[in-house]
């Protein structure tokens, strides 16, 4: 990076140095004044050093007077020593002989009376970042995690991840992860234990790719008594720790209920923390808590609003950006929960446009029955508006609302009206709108083409606009009187037509024009044929030849294929796979959200850290079958409401008896005995497993009335002792990886599916949650219709086996291909048919 | 966590820069400052607090016109980041007393003092300005106050931002002081700000008062603080219910949706007495945040109207009124109004006798503009302009121009009426009584009158 130019207009000051060819004369400076005791010699070095920085932090290297600083180091002063460190930390790498000069007086410091310079010294030694020299940080790192001041402690920690960064081997081998463990559950600091997490973390996760032990260890991070521990003592936390302590148990798999809503009550208050990033991620654990409980997951969406309004109200714009972003997510998933709060999403004319798209999408989302008409008046509004993108995006946004079907009528007219007004981006955006919304509800087109007769082709220019109105002149040409002439002069300047996107449009329009006019339009559809035949891009070209070819061959059969009488578009394809959004939903409170896609798709592997979970395994499985498992079309989406929770909750949802604004726990102020917790929380468990024990029965007699009965081995052999499963099982995806890798197959089946499982099946997520009631755990899943990939897990109760589970599922061909792989291969069968008999209940409860 | 902390001044200068990990590549501040300059992303044409380059993420917050970046290779809380560049900012401004380029690059080795205690390999330590008092070693070099433009509610106001800086005194925490003893003060200071919409009819389509109660305390020996606010006070009201206007009935409660609270405030007898009770920590901080929709009384109305008077000419009129107290004065007031796009030119006629009052015509945007050093309570403040149009206009006027914005502060006046009854120091063996102040303060955030 340059140096600034030098500004003549202002006072020279210690971070504006003038240029390079400073740099040899602070070398010769601090020469002189290296062994200097002479009376004001620090406040000389101070200058000096000070010089030094500046020049290092605008970019300008000044490595090469390492040696003099290190001469000039040894002082008492601390100011000067703590920028002699600065200056050693960012030049030891490039130089690790002279490093080594340093060693000695770091070594020195470290033991000093003072545990401020103690704590200094030990984390400018492990920032020294050589290898060679990695053997001096053991020893002061071992007395520094065993020193009685906590500051010292506290960089000890982090010199270890340190350390382990230089060279892992000697961080290992010095048994320094262990001591972190013993100091996260011993050390009466809080900053230290969080110090502690921070590192296992990073390094068991590192370590855990090549180390069995390792990717235990990390799961041991998110045992009871470890999170149980750290939970207690929350509120004892720096808010940075808090949000840290958070992200862990968001993490954790509660055994039943009462534990989810004793984690809940203790972390309520947080709710109401002034810090964004606690409020956040205490949401994450909230919502990741209660995925399997849909009605308390909804009351959580209920609690979880006004705080994260004022959130958004509050702070910098910076900050109530992030928040919105998630605001935003968690309106996109369940819009009818915030429909109510729809005037919270009106834009503010001062806002950043980056906001005040956020804020379309989610007035697009919300628009219901009730609040259509207000959100539609409003975004005509900013329809004028002289930010032109957010005019745009707001015409969009009128559109897509009109797309949802609600208040249609109302919506038609505004649109109508956009098209009058007259400015040319208004009218562009207009007429794609009106032409999607005639795909979708042809009853309007005679409203709709009154109108658009009247807009002159030569007004629009846009080529998206104009391929929509050329669009509505061939599918309407027989209501729109003048419809071929206005064909024919827009075939008359062929030629200047630049937009090869019209030029098809054109094609086709005159083409369906001529169908139904034929007289008018024969002229028109011969000079457009010769020029699509002329036409230099290959399309266009391809197209024209093609419709001669069709008219010569039979006119009728043209007609059938041009123009066949259509059915209205019911849904648009949405443009992210409900998947994706599953992923999104599952990184909340990570950059994920603010960029709209999961982190596999921006971060390099090594960086994803802790946050991911199956990514491993969801590449094995693109690998393992190349190809078969993805398919890379859009899927067009039912209904995105269903990505929250099933059809009939959502009715559920809407009852006005559960429209409380907290959410059924008991108490919330975490006083009450935990016996009485656990009362009102089984009343919550009812409805979902009153579901499904009804399921067996009614799934046989569906299964009989079908004739797809279970497999007939399972009837004729006698049944396997009842297998139990463990409901705490836990597995991380590097262990599965080498199971599977190292395991024989123990069964391979074949099974069809219910119809009304094939059914379900919109998403993978949605078999994910019933085989997690079940207790059999996903660990990756992926895929997209007609097929889907899982891999499942499941442990043996009070046992260590694990059974893992690949399972394909076409739902064309309504099969199941099940692969089974067991530590304990002797009740690999009962697993088998347990996972099955899961595995056929599903779509049914 | 984190990989690299920099400050970059307007001018994209690196002031501060700190690696702490070594794992983003060294050019990763120009790379930044060149992607904001130009930020250029479908429609958008600012750029996001958050984004990524070739696998680096990138977070930046705007605090006195110096970008406060933070970069990372890891899928981090984005909230977590801004709010920690944020603490940051305001942790050195603790420090340094005031916070701006000059005193920056004045005090660039202090601050790489606290950046060493605040982050160490990424992870946060501690922001506490208390804790780090212990570890810091400079002296801060204060820059002359005096010759800087206040950093009152005027500037914060010509910042155009939503979040106000402190409005407190401009001390550092460390520095000692002319006759080297500490004066023992603390101030609160309530700040409002408005947003509101008013209908061509003048009736009110949306409102929200966001507000802060933010704290600094200089009080030596740590002593509780209580802090009570009004009796009648309730929140949540409106929770989960439609975003309404109810009434206050005339009982005078005042109604909040929602508040958040500083780490440190106690809330044992908030239920009971609406009291808070706290140990004020070092520097500045913000005590209690809430956000109001209940209706209230709007400070200003405004009256703006657009008319043809003959062919190519017509006619602007805008009316503005102060509805508070004759005791009150809003200062800084600045109107704007998108003109019709084929505006050439106008010319305006202020009331006769107008003090302090300009006006201008944007001719890039079309915008004019309308400017009041103040308004008294109760008055009422006309401007006419006479637009001329280059060519004739087929639409309707009114629709190409608007909406009105408004900018203001109002010293001393809080439109929610939420009020702080009493500061009360627990203290026993003070020789003097220490300072207390207590300020109010309201802005506009989005005030905004459509035609």
């Amino acid at each position: 990076m340059a140096p600034p130019p030098p500004q003549s207009n202002r006072s020279p000051s210690p971070s504006q140095p003038s240029g390079k060819s400073e740099v040899s004369d602070l070398k010769s400076q601090l020469r002189q004044l290296a062994g200097s005791r002479a009376p004001g010699a620090d406040d000389s070095k101070r200058d000096l050093f000070k010089k030094v920085i500046s020049n290092m932090t605008i970019g300008i290297d000044v490595s090469s007077l390492f040696g003099e600083m290190v001469m000039c180091s040894a002082t008492s002063d601390i100011v000067l020593k703590k920028m002699c460190y600065l200056y050693v930390g960012n030049y030891a790498k490039g130089n690790p002989d002279l490093a080594l000069l340093t060693i000695n007086f770091l070594q020195r410091d470290c033991k000093d009376e003072d545990p401020m310079i103690r704590g200094l010294a030990l984390r400018s030694l492990c920032s020294l970042r050589v290898a060679n020299l990695v053997e001096y940080l053991v020893g002061p790192l071992g007395s520094g995690l065993k020193d009685n001041n906590s500051y010292v402690r506290m960089v000890a920690v982090i010199g270890v991840l340190k350390l382990y960064h230089i060279s892992a081997s000697t961080c290992i081998d010095a048994d320094f992860p262990a001591t972190l463990k013993h100091l996260l559950l011993h050390d009466p600091d809080t900053q230290v234990v969080a110090n502690c997490l921070s590192a296992l973390q990073e390094i068991w996760t590192l370590e855990s790719s090549t180390s069995e032990e390792a990717a235990r260890e990390r799961e041991t991070l998110l045992s009871k008594p470890v999170v149980y521990y750290l939970l207690n003592r929350i509120k004892e936390f720096s808010e940075w720790a808090q949000c840290l302590v958070l992200e862990l148990v968001a993490k954790y798999i509660p055994s039943d209920n009462s534990e989810i809503f004793d984690v809940m009550n203790l972390l309520e208050d947080r709710l109401q923390h002034a810090n964004g990033a606690v409020v956040l991620a205490t949401i994450k654990v909230f919502l990741q808590l209660t995925l399997s409980m849909a009605d308390v997951h909804q009351q959580v969406y209920e609690r979880i609003k006004a705080p994260l309004l004022t959130q958004v109200s509050s702070g910098s714009p910076e900050q109530s950006y992030a928040v919105l972003s998630h605001l935003h997510l968690l309106v996109m998933r369940a819009p009818y929960i915030f429909s109510a709060d729809y005037k919270h999403f009106y834009c503010q004319y001062n806002e950043p446009s980056y906001v005040k798209k956020l804020k379309l999408e989610m007035l697009t989302a919300v628009a219901n029955e009730s609040n259509t008409y207000e959100i539609v008046t409003e975004l005509c509004e900013y329809a004028a508006n002289v930010d032109i993108p957010i005019a745009r995006e707001s015409i969009r946004a009128v559109g897509k609302i009109a797309l949802q079907q609600y208040d249609v009528n109302a919506i038609v007219d505004r649109l109508l009206q956009f098209l009058e007004m007259e400015k040319d981006y208004v009218t562009s955006e207009a007429l794609v709108l009106v032409k999607d919304l005639l795909r979708k509800y042809p009853q309007w087109s005679q409203d709709c083409i009154a109108v658009v007769g009247n807009i002159s082709s030569k007004n629009v220019q846009e080529p998206k606009a104009k391929a929509a109105l050329i669009w509505m002149l061939g599918e309407y040409s027989q209501d729109m009187h003048d419809a071929p002439y206005v064909l024919e002069s827009l075939v008359e300047n062929w030629d200047e037509e630049h937009s090869a996107e019209v030029r098809l449009h054109l094609l086709t329009a005159v083409m369906k024009c001529f169908f139904k006019r034929p007289p008018e339009t024969q002229k028109a559809l011969g000079a457009v044929l010769a020029a699509g035949l002329a036409d230099f891009h290959q399309d266009v070209h391809d197209r024209a030849l093609f419709y001669y070819r069709l008219l010569q061959y039979n006119v009728s059969v043209a007609e059938n294929v041009v123009s066949p009488p259509k059915q209205a578009v019911s849904v648009f394809a949405d443009t992210q796979s409900s998947e994706i959004k599953d992923r999104i939903f599952d990184e909340f409170n990570s950059l994920s959200v603010v960029y709209q896609k999961p982190s596999y798709m921006f971060t390099d592997k090594e960086h994803r850290g802790t946050f991911e979970f199956a990514d491993e395994l969801g590449n094995l499985s693109i690998s393992a079958e190349s190809g078969e498992s993805v398919v890379p079309a859009q899927r067009v989406e039912a209904n995105d409401k269903d990505l929250l929770l099933g059809t009939s909750e959502k009715d559920e949802g809407r009852d006005p008896g559960s429209n409380g604004s907290a959410y059924y726990a008991p108490s919330l102020n975490g006083s009450s005995a935990p016996s009485a917790t656990s009362q009102p929380l089984a009343d919550l468990a009812f409805p979902t497993t009153g579901i499904s024990s009804q399921a067996p029965t009614s799934s046989l007699a569906i299964d009989d009335l079908l004739g797809l009965g279970f497999p007939d081995g399972t009837a004729a052999t006698p049944s396997p002792p009842p297998l139990n499963l463990n409901s705490k099982a836990v597995l991380d995806p590097g262990t599965f990886q080498q199971k599977w890798r190292q395991l024989p197959i123990s069964s391979s089946e074949e099974h069809s599916l219910s119809p009304q499982g094939i059914a379900s099946l919109t998403t993978p997520h949605a078999l994910v949650r019933h085989m997690r009631s079940h207790l059999i755990h996903c660990i990756a899943s992926g895929g997209q219709s007609p097929n889907f990939k899982f891999f499942f897990f499941a442990q043996k109760a009070e046992a260590t086996s694990i059974y893992l589970v690949e399972c394909i599922i076409n739902t064309s061909s309504t099969k199941s291909q099940i692969k089974i792989k067991a530590d304990d291969q002797s009740s690999s069968q009962a697993f088998s048919t347990l996972f099955q008999s899961a595995l056929s209940k599903f779509g049914l409860s | 966590m984190i990989s690299q902390f920099f400050v970059l001044s307007q001018r994209g200068d690196n002031i501060v820069f700190r690696d702490y990990r070594g794992e983003v590549q060294k050019g990763s501040a120009e790379i930044f400052f060149r992607k904001v300059k130009f930020w250029e992303d479908g429609d958008l044409q600012e750029a996001p607090p958050v984004f990524n380059v070739d696998g680096v993420n990138y977070f930046h917050v705007k605090v006195v016109g110096l970008l406060f970046v933070a970069t990372t290779r890891v899928n981090i809380s984005p909230s977590f980041v801004l709010e920690l560049l944020q603490r940051i900012a305001r942790v050195i401004k603790d420090y340094l007393g005031i916070l701006n380029e000059d005193s920056l690059r004045k005090n660039f080795v202090l601050v790489y003092e606290l950046l060493d205690e605040v982050i160490d390999f990424g992870y946060v330590q501690t922001t506490s300005t208390e804790l780090l008092k212990s570890y810091v070693f400079n002296e801060p070099l204060v820059i002359d106050a005096a010759r800087l433009s206040p950093l009152g509610p005027s500037a914060v106001f010509a910042q155009g931002t939503k979040r106000m800086p402190g409005i407190a005194v401009t001390k550092s925490v460390i520095a000692t002081e002319p006759g080297g003893r500490k004066r023992e003060e603390i101030f609160v200071d309530i700040i409002e700000k408005i947003s509101i919409t008013f209908s061509s009819s003048g009736y009110i389509l949306t409102s929200e008062i966001d507000g802060t109660i933010q704290m600094k305390s200089y009080l030596s020996g740590n002593p509780e603080i209580r802090l009570a606010l009004n009796d009648d006070l309730s929140i949540g009201g409106s929770q989960g219910s439609v975003y309404g206007y109810r009434s206050s009935s005339g009982s005078g409660t005042v109604l909040l949706d929602d508040c958040n609270f500083h780490e440190s405030v106690r809330l044992d007898s908030f239920d009971m007495d609406r009291t808070l009770s706290l140990v004020p920590p070092d520097g500045e901080f913000p005590v209690m945040n809430y956000r109001m929709t209940q209706e209230f009384r709007p400070p200003f109305r405004i009256n703006a109207l657009i008319e043809e008077a003959g062919r190519l000419k017509a006619e602007v009129i805008l009316k503005v009124s102060a509805e508070f107290a004759s005791s009150v004065t809003a200062n800084t007031i600045k109107m704007q109004m998108p003109l019709p796009k084929c505006t050439s030119r106008v010319s305006f006629e202020l009331e006769p006798g107008a003090v302090g009052q300009t006006t201008d015509f944007k001719e890039a945007n079309k915008r004019l503009e309308w400017s009041l050093k103040k308004i008294v309570g109760g008055s009422e403040h006309t401007l006419r302009a006479k637009l001329t149009f280059s060519q004739e206009s087929h639409v309707n006027i009114t629709k190409e121009s608007g909406p009105v914005s408004m900018t203001f502060t109002i010293p001393m006046y809080n439109a929610s009426r939420l009020q702080v009854k009493y500061l009360q120091i627990a203290k026993k063996s003070a020789t003097h009584e220490p300072y207390r102040w207590v300020r109010y303060v309201t802005q506009a955030n989005s005030y905004v009158a459509r035609l």
